[in-house]
C-alpha cells in the first residue's frame, strides 16, 4: 500500500459527555466538529465528506445546517453500539480508496434517563419477548458475567476493582461526566441493580459527541500537521453459538465465539502488530464485568489471568497495559453515537501526551479502542504515533 | 396448571440440525422443524431483575417485586432464557438442576398472561 492512501487522525474536537440542558444531540455533534477542525486548523469549507452517526438524536446531515451549506457529501450512520465505529470505518475507506483526501467522522447523541428501552420487533424478536421484560440489556451483561466469574473463577471485588478505577481515571479527564472518586467499599455495599452488579457497576445512557479530522498522510504533510496514523478501524457482527444482547436462546457450548474476538483478530492483522504491542486500550465497560471478559476477548490475556491482572494493578493508568484512561463508559456514559468515538479521541489525546493527571506515562505508541453492544456487534480501531 | 404437559417449543435447523428457541414459525423460506425441548435441564447462568423495566415494552403489574431471570441447558437441545421461580433469591446457583413450570406475568390478573419459567426439581 502507498503511503498517500496512508490515513491519519489531525483532529480531533468532543463536546462534554454526561447532560447537557438545552442543548440538543445534534448541536454538541456540531460543537465537536467545530473543535476537532480548529484542533486540526482547517475550515469546514475544507471539509469533502462526512460520516455520521446517531441512534437516538436524529440525522446527523442536517448538521450543515449549522456549519455551512458546502454541498459536501454527508452519509448517516446507524448501527447500533457499533455507529461510531462504523462512521469511523467508512470514513477512513473513502480516504483510503483515493476518493477524498480529508473528511469527517462524527458521532452524538442524546438519551433519555434511565436504561435504554428497546423495543422487540427492532430485533427480530416477538413480542411476548419485551411484555415479559427481557428488552433490558443489563439482565445480558449480568448473566453473561455470572458464568464468566463461576468458569474463570473471578471474584466480585474485581467488578469493584473496575469501577474504582474508572472513576479514579474519570476526575482527570475534563469530558468525562462522573468526576468524583467513589470507594471501593461503597461501590460493593451500594444497591443491587442486576445480580452481580450494584448501581455504580453499570454506566448510564447519556449525552455527548465526538468529532474526528482524518486525512491522507500526503494531505497531512501538505498541512504541516504531526498526524496519528490509524492503522487499523474493524467491525464485525457475530459468529455462530455466540451469546449476545437480547438473545432467547443460546446453543449448547455457545458464549465463546464473540463479535469482539472477530474484530480484535481482524484489527490486529491489518495492523501488523500483535496485543503484546498495545500500550493503552478503551475496552468497552458498559459495566465493570465487560471491561474484564474484554480484556480477553479482545487478546489482551487468558480467560481468567484478569483477577491477577486487576489485582496487581495492571490495567491503572502506570500499569502495563492502562485500560479506559479517561474512566470509559463508567465515567463518561453512553450516547451510543459518540461513545467509540470517545475511545479514538481519548487515544488521540493519550498518544500527543496530553492526558495530564490521567496521562499515561512513558510516551505511548500505540493505542486500541472495541466497543461492543446488541445485537452483537463490534468495532476495534488501532492508533499509532 | 394445563392438562397436557408442558413443553417449549424450539426450531430445528434442516441443515445444520441446530436447535433454537423460540420456534422461528413455518413462512417463507422456513428453514426450521418444529421441536418440543426437554423439560428438564441445569442453571447455566443467571441474573435478578432489580428494577422494574421500561413500559412499553413491559406488559407486568406496576409494582414490582425483584424476579430471577436464568439461561437453562436443556441437554442436547439448546440453552433457553426464562424466569426462574420457587427458589429464593439469594440460593440460586449455577448448575442447579430445574424443570419446566409456567408462571403469571402478572399474578393478580383474572386471565393472566403465562411465560414459560423453571423451578428446582424438587419444588414443583
Amino acid at each position: 500500500m502507498s503511503a498517500a492512501t496512508n490515513v491519519c487522525i489531525i483532529g480531533i474536537g468532543i463536546h462534554p459527555f454526561g447532560r447537557t440542558d438545552g442543548v440538543s444531540g445534534l448541536d454538541q455533534g456540531a460543537h465537536a466538529v467545530r473543535a476537532a477542525l480548529a484542533d486540526a486548523g482547517v475550515a469546514w469549507g475544507d471539509v469533502q465528506f462526512a460520516y455520521g452517526g446517531s441512534d437516538a438524536a436524529g440525522n446527523p446531515d442536517t448538521m450543515v445546517d449549522r456549519l455551512g451549506l458546502t454541498g459536501m457529501q454527508f452519509i448517516n450512520v446507524r448501527n447500533g453500539c457499533a455507529t461510531g465505529g462504523s462512521a469511523l470505518f467508512s470514513a477512513q475507506m473513502a480516504i483510503r480508496s483515493g476518493e477524498f483526501e480529508l473528511g469527517l467522522a462524527v458521532g452524538f447523541d442524546k438519551h433519555p434517563r434511565g436504561a435504554f428501552n428497546a423495543l422487540p420487533s427492532e430485533y427480530n424478536l416477538p413480542e411476548w419477548y419485551g411484555a415479559a421484560g427481557y428488552m433490558v440489556t443489563t439482565q445480558f451483561f449480568a448473566a453473561k458475567i455470572m458464568r464468566y466469574m463461576h468458569l474463570y473463577g473471578i471474584s466480585r471485588r474485581m467488578l469493584g476493582l473496575v469501577a474504582q478505577k474508572a472513576f479514579a481515571n474519570g476526575v482527570h479527564a475534563p469530558h468525562a461526566w462522573r468526576r468524583e472518586e467513589v470507594a471501593l467499599d461503597t461501590i460493593l455495599n451500594a444497591p443491587m441493580v442486576s445480580d452481580p452488579f450494584t448501581k455504580y457497576m453499570f454506566c448510564s445512557p447519556g449525552e455527548g459527541g465526538v468529532a474526528l479530522v482524518l486525512a491522507s498522510e500526503k494531505k497531512a504533510r501538505e498541512l504541516g500537521i504531526r498526524p496519528i496514523h490509524l492503522a487499523a478501524a474493524t467491525m464485525r457482527t457475530r459468529p455462530p453459538a455466540s451469546f449476545e444482547v437480547f438473545a432467547p436462546s443460546i446453543e449448547i457450548g455457545g458464549g465463546i465465539n464473540t463479535a469482539t474476538r472477530l474484530a480484535a483478530a481482524a484489527a490486529f492483522e491489518k495492523a501488523g502488530i500483535g496485543p503484546g504491542e498495545i500500550d493503552l486500550a478503551q475496552l468497552q465497560d458498559t459495566e465493570a464485568g465487560a471491561e474484564i471478559m474484554h480484556m480477553a476477548e479482545n487478546g489482551f490475556c487468558a480467560d481468567g489471568d484478569q483477577e491477577q491482572w486487576i489485582a496487581e494493578g495492571r490495567t491503572a493508568i502506570g500499569g502495563a497495559l492502562p485500560v479506559n484512561t479517561d474512566g470509559g463508559c463508567l465515567a463518561c456514559g453512553e450516547p451510543i453515537g459518540a461513545s467509540g468515538l470517545r475511545q479514538v479521541y481519548e487515544n488521540v489525546v493519550q498518544l500527543r501526551g496530553l492526558g495530564a493527571g490521567r496521562q499515561v506515562p512513558g510516551a505511548p505508541r500505540t493505542a486500541y479502542s472495541h466497543v461492543y453492544g446488541a445485537p452483537g456487534v463490534s468495532a476495534v480501531t488501532i492508533l499509532h504515533t | 396448571m394445563p392438562d397436557a404437559p408442558l413443553h417449549l417449543m424450539g426450531g430445528r435447523h434442516r441443515q445444520t440440525g441446530r436447535v433454537t428457541f423460540p420456534y422461528p414459525g413455518d413462512g417463507p423460506g422456513a428453514e426450521f422443524d418444529p421441536v418440543a425441548l426437554p423439560t428438564r435441564g441445569t442453571v447455566w447462568s443467571y441474573t435478578i431483575q432489580r428494577f422494574r423495566p421500561k413500559t412499553p415494552p413491559y406488559a407486568g403489574p406496576e409494582a414490582f417485586e425483584p424476579w430471577a431471570l436464568a439461561y437453562v441447558e436443556l441437554p442436547g437441545a439448546v440453552i433457553v432464557e426464562a424466569r426462574l421461580v420457587g427458589v429464593d433469591l439469594d440460593a440460586i446457583r449455577i448448575g442447579m438442576a430445574v424443570e419446566l413450570t409456567r408462571v403469571a406475568l402478572d399474578p393478580a390478573a383474572q386471565d393472566p398472561f403465562w411465560l414459560p419459567a423453571f423451578c428446582p426439581e424438587a419444588a414443583q
